[in-house]
């Protein structure tokens, strides 16, 4: 399977993500600079936490005009997971992929730890070697991960079973119903704001983010087998 | 609009305009010897920003000249952006530490922010990947709003500007004291990593090569920055705002990739960082360095703001701009990497043979200056010094005990105090695991930081009691560079190397001059017993207020080499039954002790004793016992003592506790502050041969799961017995608690 | 040309804790009387005269760009710059 990891200038958790893909997980993957216009050849999409654009006006505001950005929406139109990390997942609420909004942290303040998440959903591409219930253990590092939506959307995430993820015990930054993570209602895109791929090696504190990226190398496989 | 004119060189003399630029008569009248001819207004700005202590050292230089700066692993010693030591495999890191402190007194945000953006600079215009950053702190008592104004913003700026650029920082130290109550200090340290054959200089070398400008547009802003850093603060300092620049971590990622995909360039002569003095000088250091001369066409300087004059365009400090030489004919590759990243890339001049800083404007020559005589032949004065009277008495007195009589109390109490506390609410806002390479995150000794592509790592740490340096220089000084080894050494590596960043009051004051050169001549020896010599730093002088100067203040960062991720230990203790060592003698020792301080509300009296040959065979000893793995975790006894140590081993071992015995004297054993002590915990099974290799370990007690502190005296008594929650909600609350009370 | 100030906030049903925080500031300067404070951007925008009609574009920019509208509300003013 091969992956892209998605370069927006400001962007700085793509060698974490290449790495996590490429060393951890054994898989193919390339960075991909944001005015390229092609992602056809990539079976999935990846993007990156960080500070793309320096986060100014809004995070995320000014990359999801990126030539690549309407490659994305391409590519989760036909049906290739994608996954958004914190800066990512910010990008993919502006572009419209995924529903809601990211706001600053109730405390104001930007905080690095290692929180509990829980699966709330496990049924995905992303999730399926999770239990559902299960708690591991994921860093986070963002100063807008305040996740935000109104009544109507919260309502249609929790019926289609779109929250994925959320805080397991205390909840960092304020977000609705302590949100961690959403996926679309395709279920190919995912948002997500803690870094599953800083949790992929036990030497860096723990491995437990290794299962998505495993997951959907799985599913992939599967289909693809299964098509052939 | 109404232009201000420039005052002619004949005023400038008359009216002796140059003091105001910072200049003293005497050097007014060297500049117009070397001229040959009265130096005009933009040339006088030359002069008197290159020959500020900031840029030249003109001070501190017959200090510096003591330090140890070589030795086989140093490839590069001071002199160039970053210091760097061969980590093998053809590899090197690169460090170096910088202060931003006046900055930071002004306008905290960015003060800090832009001292980190500089630090880095400094570290890829050498050509390396900056991996880390670490930040040596240092403020008031948290008791009034400005100190946790100050304090919060510092903070807040260095997450700010670290966490934008996607740099991870992994540690460093803060230190509370009434000293620095006006002046606080912010030194910002960077790591990076390189391959040997990418190592780049500084230099403008090749008659007829094109130098070029790269990376923001010029401001007006920081104009006479670095006289600025080289005064005392005055309450007026407030009003001088404009002197400080705004950082954008944004513009410098980019830089920051630009350049390293430059330096792979054969196209790329020389690179340097515009930092303190901007264009001024790195265009005059990057000529005298290679030997050329430099002439800049100033038209073409990208220029943020209209109107500007060539003197306000030399003397601006704007942020995230870099001067490079590049080889005539080869410009438009060069011009083509930075446009990836949407940055200007202009040509603005030549490199000459003439050994001249000229500079052209609007078709005028406006200076024309020997670029030698701006960056190498700065006056150096040699200060007069005097012992304070101070130190005469402190020498004299007896080592005594202060009296306390509840030691459970007193440990809570201890670790309550802001400088031992947890730092949590500090690097919770930093973003520390960015790079996905941290193996050891901030609050043990070091970090560690790995060298991804091998099993290797680099162990990292800042550290200075200046309470010590101020009882006794030369002690203190080696205390500073023995601590940060000891810190590298607890996390199982070898140390390399050190920076410096030697902040210290004003120097014409011969007691304070007295002060920079004894700790010079401590940590100078030091470094030779430690073998890790000095690859490079700053000074900082001038740090007072309203004349009162901090504490002599010399922060070390040392580096150190893991060779085997295998051989990381960290300070928590890590399973029930293992054995606790103490290594090393504890003396009645609290000269300039936290428990001191706590009891008396004062220091005084003689630094703790340090023996280096002691303390290097020591190291090497509990070094070689933890790369043979006989060591589950090492920490070493800092401030607060053995009690305190004891505890935060406890700290991060989930339910978990310590049982200890100890003897003598109950404050000596808990509470004082010998040097060259270690803390230990080994496996019941390799307790011999743990022995055997670290000869001076001595049994207290065991690790066990009663996740408590109990420290009892050899007759049976109980001296400290309480919780592991209990102490270390005291530590971890500590600063949160003082933040939000009112004052 | 056109000067156009645009006023982006947050919308009403959106917490503020930027906002908060600055009226527990004033609150404890003995401001009290300081019931809510809700903290936007403000743009200035200098715009050329052309064909397209300024009310639309500015409109367009706004959601398109200058505000999340999932989570902010803009206003805009526009001034006749004067001279050339």
């Amino acid at each position: 399977m091969k992956f892209a990891v998605i370069v927006f200038p400001g962007s700085n958790c793509d060698l974490d993500m290449y790495h996590a893909i490429k060393d951890e997980l054994g898989e193919e993957v390339e960075y991909v600079w944001h005015d390229e216009t092609d992602l056809s050849g990539f079976d999935g999409v990846l993007l990156p936490g960080g500070f793309s654009y320096g986060d100014y006006l809004r995070c995320g505001a000014i990359s999801r005009f990126s030539n690549v950005m309407s490659e994305v929406v391409k590519a989760a139109e036909a049906g290739k997971p994608v996954l958004g990390v914190c800066n990512g997942f910010q990008v993919l609420t502006e572009a419209g992929l995924l529903p809601g909004a990211l706001l600053r942290n109730k405390n104001l303040k930007f905080m690095c730890r290692t929180v509990g998440l829980k699966v709330e959903n496990n049924e995905t591409q992303f999730t399926s070697a999770y239990q559902k219930g299960e708690v591991i253990q994921i860093p986070i590092a963002h100063g807008e991960g305040n996740y935000f939506c109104d009544e109507e959307t919260l309502a249609r995430l929790k019926e289609n079973n779109q929250i994925v993820f959320t805080y397991a015990s205390e909840n960092p930054n304020g977000s609705i119903e302590d949100i961690a993570g959403i996926i679309n209602e395709k279920g190919n895109v995912l948002g997500m704001m803690p870094h599953p791929e800083r949790a992929a090696n036990d030497i860096m504190g723990g491995s437990d983010g290794l299962a998505l990226f495993k997951s959907i190398v799985k599913q992939w496989r599967e289909s693809h087998v299964s098509h052939a | 609009m109404s232009v201000m004119l420039e005052p002619n060189p004949e005023q400038i003399k008359e009216q002796k305009i140059y003091t105001q630029m910072g200049m003293s008569d005497e050097e007014f009248e060297m500049a117009e010897k070397i001229l040959g001819r009265l130096p005009n207004y933009t040339e006088t700005g030359l002069f008197s920003v290159m020959w500020s202590e900031h840029c030249s050292y003109k001070n501190s230089k017959p200090v510096l000249r003591k330090f140890p700066t070589k030795g086989p692993q140093v490839l590069q010693g001071p002199g160039e952006g970053a210091g760097i030591v061969d980590i093998g495999d053809g590899q090197a890191v690169v460090f170096k530490m910088e202060s931003h402190n006046h900055p930071s007194a002004i306008e905290p945000y960015q003060g800090a922010a832009t001292g980190v953006g500089g630090i880095i600079r400094d570290v890829f215009s050498m050509g390396a990947r900056p991996i880390a950053m670490l930040n040596s702190l240092r403020f008031g008592e948290l008791k009034t709003p400005r100190v946790k104004y100050l304090f919060e913003e510092v903070v807040a700026g260095i997450a700010g500007y670290g966490n934008c650029i996607g740099i991870p920082t992994v540690g460093g130290e803060i230190q509370f004291d009434d000293c620095y109550e006006g002046n606080p200090l912010v030194n910002a340290m960077c790591v990076g990593l390189i391959n040997h054959e990418d190592i780049q200089k500084g230099i403008a070398a090749g008659e007829g090569n094109t130098v070029m400008y790269a990376g923001a547009k010029t401001g007006r802003d920081g104009i006479h920055g670095a006289t600025f850093a080289s005064e005392e603060l005055t309450e007026a300092s407030e009003e001088k705002r404009p002197a400080v620049q705004v950082g954008d971590p944004f513009m410098e990622k980019l830089l920051l990739e630009a350049c390293l995909e430059v330096v792979k360039s054969d196209a790329l002569v020389g690179i340097q960082d515009m930092g303190a003095a901007g264009l001024t000088s790195s265009s005059a250091e990057m000529a005298s360095k290679a030997g050329h001369g430099v002439e800049l066409n100033l038209d073409y300087i990208p220029q943020r703001e209209t109107g500007m004059t060539a003197y306000e365009m030399m003397l601006s400090e704007s942020q995230e701009r870099m001067l490079i030489v590049v080889k005539k004919g080869r410009e438009e590759e060069i011009v083509k990497i930075f446009d990836k990243y949407g940055l200007d890339c202009v040509a603005v001049g030549k490199v000459t043979n003439d050994k001249m800083l000229r500079l052209l404007h609007k078709g005028e020559v406006v200076a024309e200056v020997p670029a030698d005589a701006l960056a190498e032949e700065a006056p150096v004065y040699y200060k007069p010094s005097s012992v304070p009277a101070y130190f005469t008495e402190y020498q004299a007195m007896e080592n005594v005990e202060p009296v306390v009589t509840d030691y459970k109390e007193t440990l809570l109490n201890l670790l309550q105090q802001p400088t031992i506390a947890s730092k949590e609410w500090v690097y919770d806002q930093y973003d520390y695991q960015v790079r996905t390479s941290t193996v050891v995150t901030p609050g043990s000794d070091a970090a560690v930081v790995r060298v991804r592509g091998t099993n290797k790592g680099l162990a990292m740490t800042t550290d200075c009691n200046s309470r010590y340096i101020y009882l006794d220089p030369v002690v203190g000084g080696k205390i500073a560079v023995a601590e940060a080894a000891r810190n590298v050494v607890c996390s199982g590596a070898k140390p390399l190397a050190i920076t410096d960043c030697l902040n210290f009051g004003n120097p014409e004051n011969p007691e304070i001059f007295w002060q920079l050169e004894k700790s010079a001549d401590g940590i100078s020896e030091a470094c030779i017993a430690l073998d890790s010599p000095v690859i490079g730093g700053n000074v900082s002088l001038y740090n007072e207020r309203s004349g009162t100067a901090v504490y002599p203040t010399p922060t070390i960062g040392l580096v150190g080499l893991v060779e085997d991720l295998a051989h990381v230990t960290t300070q928590d203790v890590k399973q029930a039954g293992d054995i606790v060592y103490v290594i090393g003698e504890t003396k009645t020792e609290f000269g300039g002790s936290e428990l001191q301080k706590l009891v008396e509300k004062r220091i005084f009296g003689q630094a703790p004793s340090i023996d280096l040959e002691v303390e290097a065979t020591r190291q090497k000893s509990l070094l070689s016992a933890i790369k043979s793995g006989f060591v589950q975790s090492a920490h070493d006894i800092a401030e607060g003592g053995l009690a305190v140590a004891l505890a935060e081993k406890a700290f991060g071992a989930n339910g978990l506790g310590v049982e200890v015995t100890l003897n003598g004297s109950a404050i000596t054993a808990l509470f004082s502050e010998s040097q060259s002590r270690f803390l230990v915990s080994v496996k019941p099974e390799n307790a011999a041969k743990f022995e055997a290799i670290v000869n001076d370990a001595v049994k207290i007690g065991a690790v066990t799961d009663s996740n408590k502190v109990e420290i009892t005296n050899e007759d049976g008594t109980e001296w400290i017995s309480g919780s592991v929650d209990e102490f270390r909600s005291a530590w971890k609350g500590a600063i949160p608690c003082l933040l939000k009370s009112e004052a | 040309m056109k000067k156009v100030k645009v006023y982006v906030t947050l919308r009403e049903s959106v917490l503020d804790p930027q906002g908060s925080a600055v009226m527990g500031a004033l609150h404890s300067m003995n401001y009290k009387e300081v019931s809510d404070v809700r903290i936007g951007k403000f743009l200035e925008l200098q715009i050329e005269e052309s064909d397209r009609d300024l009310d639309t574009t500015v409109k367009e920019m706004c959601e398109k760009l200058l505000t999340n509208t999932v989570i902010e509300d803009y206003r805009y003013e526009v001034e006749e710059v004067a001279g050339k």
